[in-house]
């Protein structure tokens, strides 16, 4: 469904983010993309949505090239990719309904679909009782459960999670994860979820990449690739000497 | 001289107060009219942003430094010829408006530029991964999570304002500024000038009350 065809990033001071990654994502998969910061996970993520440019390489999606995408086309495809990030954010000045239901507002959906939508969505996350608060008033697992509602707001197949549990704290981590495995069965949705935590990616992955320094070391089911002997940056992450 | 305030004509000061009342509020409008485009421009066009341009940001950034270095009773001045061309009279209140609008949206536009800063990067970055087109990003997340600094940098620029309007009594604007230099200090009327000084640091006191009290009702990070 996603396929990342040699995609490359240098910025203008000649370090690379992403050197050469190749990788195919299934549909319906629960893809975990896993190495130490500055490995160029973020990038290669930013990159599948549009919101980087490769130097080099291609991201398609559905066998569509980004690159060959115009603004119209690019919104598009944004609306059918959402994501979720590490410090949520969400609008502080919009309550939590008003954030959920902006992306039908910018999609130019009418009032009552989009209030229908939204509570459907909040019930979904479990935040009924939430719609009027502002997001300064509730706790991180609920704010993370906020921008996966407002992810989803405009029926996506696609969601991409940019560490989206590093800020939160242990017990809520195993909630937000238990949600995501959720609507990966429920929903169909392919995610891909980039993190350097190695028990997320146990916890609900089905496959993982490993990235070291903008370079994929290796990819495959969780169980095969963290099962092996293995390759060295691998083990690193394992916490095992290499 | 008998009493305290023998020369106040208190009809006066109260046609002063209404001048004051309506220059700001007509020049305040305006500046904010004027200086949110202008502070997003400058915002947007900088290095690393959505419509990241370095000869725009620069051409605006220099034009606004310009105005903002030449002092209030230097602009009134120079301004003249302009203020003529705009609203036929360089006199009175309306002569004040222009020169107090380009006074004070230069500065505006650098508070509104500040409060744009402050914008979390991931907000607009969420904003941008829905699917917002540039307009919408500024709209939409931009401007209603920067209300809190824009109030306030408006309530900054309606203070200095209040400041300048007392200036453009200087050439004739009218206003409690004016009558303070008429009487209180080229006829030595005390009283006059006390008077109206009173009215004006009142002025100040419910602008700044009234702006934290708004700010603090449009925020809620």
């Amino acid at each position: 469904m996603i396929k990342i065809d040699r995609v490359s990033k240098r910025f203008p001071d000649g370090t690379a983010a992403l050197d050469g990654v190749l990788l195919d994502i299934p549909r319906g998969s629960l893809f975990g993309v896993i190495g130490r910061s500055g490995a160029g996970k973020s990038t290669l993520l930013r990159i599948v949505n549009g919101l980087e440019q490769p130097s080099e390489g291609e991201v398609s999606v559905d066998g569509v090239a980004l690159s060959s995408l115009d603004r119209a086309g690019l919104t598009a495809l944004r609306r059918r990719v959402g994501m979720i990030f590490q410090s949520f954010g969400l609008l502080a000045n919009r309550t939590v309904a008003g954030n959920v239901a902006l992306p039908l507002e910018l999609a130019g959906i009418g009032r009552s679909e989009r209030d229908a939508r939204v509570a459907e969505l909040l019930d979904r996350v479990g935040l009924s009782d939430k719609a009027d608060a502002y997001p300064a008033r509730l706790s991180g697992g609920q704010r993370q459960r906020v921008g996966i509602a407002r992810a989803l707001a405009t029926r996506p197949d696609i969601l991409l999670c940019d560490e989206a549990t590093s800020a939160l704290d242990p017990e809520t981590t195993r909630s937000v994860l238990a949600l995501l495995g959720e609507l990966n069965r429920e929903l169909g949705l392919t995610i891909v979820l980039i993190t350097h935590e190695m028990s997320v990616v146990r916890e609900i992955c089905d496959r993982v990449a490993v990235l070291d320094r903008g370079r994929l070391i290796e990819h495959g089911p969780v169980e095969a690739v963290f099962g092996t002997t293995g390759h060295a940056a691998t083990l690193s992450l394992l916490g095992e000497p290499a | 001289m008998t009493g305290w305030f023998a020369n106040i004509v208190w009809g006066d000061i109260g046609q002063a107060t209404l001048d004051t009342l309506v220059m700001l509020g007509a020049s305040l409008a305006l500046t904010i009219l004027l200086g949110v485009p202008l502070g997003v421009l400058l915002f947007l066009t900088d290095r690393g942003q959505l419509a990241q341009s370095g000869w725009i940001n620069r051409t605006l950034g220099v034009v606004v430094n310009i105005l903002r270095s030449i002092p209030f009773v230097i602009l009134l001045i120079v301004m003249i010829p302009l203020t003529l061309l705009i609203v036929g009279t360089s006199l009175g209140v309306a002569g004040a408006i222009p020169p107090l609008v380009v006074g004070a949206a230069p500065f505006y536009a650098r508070l509104v530029e500040q409060a744009l800063r402050d914008v979390p990067r991931a907000t607009i970055e969420a904003t941008q991964a829905m699917g917002a087109s540039r307009w919408q990003i500024v709209t939409r997340a931009l401007l209603p999570e920067a209300l809190p600094g824009l109030v306030s940098g408006a309530t900054v620029t309606a203070v200095a304002l209040v400041s300048f309007t007392a200036m453009a009594g200087v050439v004739g604007a009218g206003g409690l500024g004016d009558l303070a230099i008429r009487y209180g200090y080229q006829r030595f009327q005390i009283d006059v000038m006390l008077v109206t000084v009173a009215l004006m640091v009142l002025l100040v006191q419910i602008i700044q009350l009234g702006g934290d009290w708004l700010a603090r009702r449009v925020d809620h990070r």
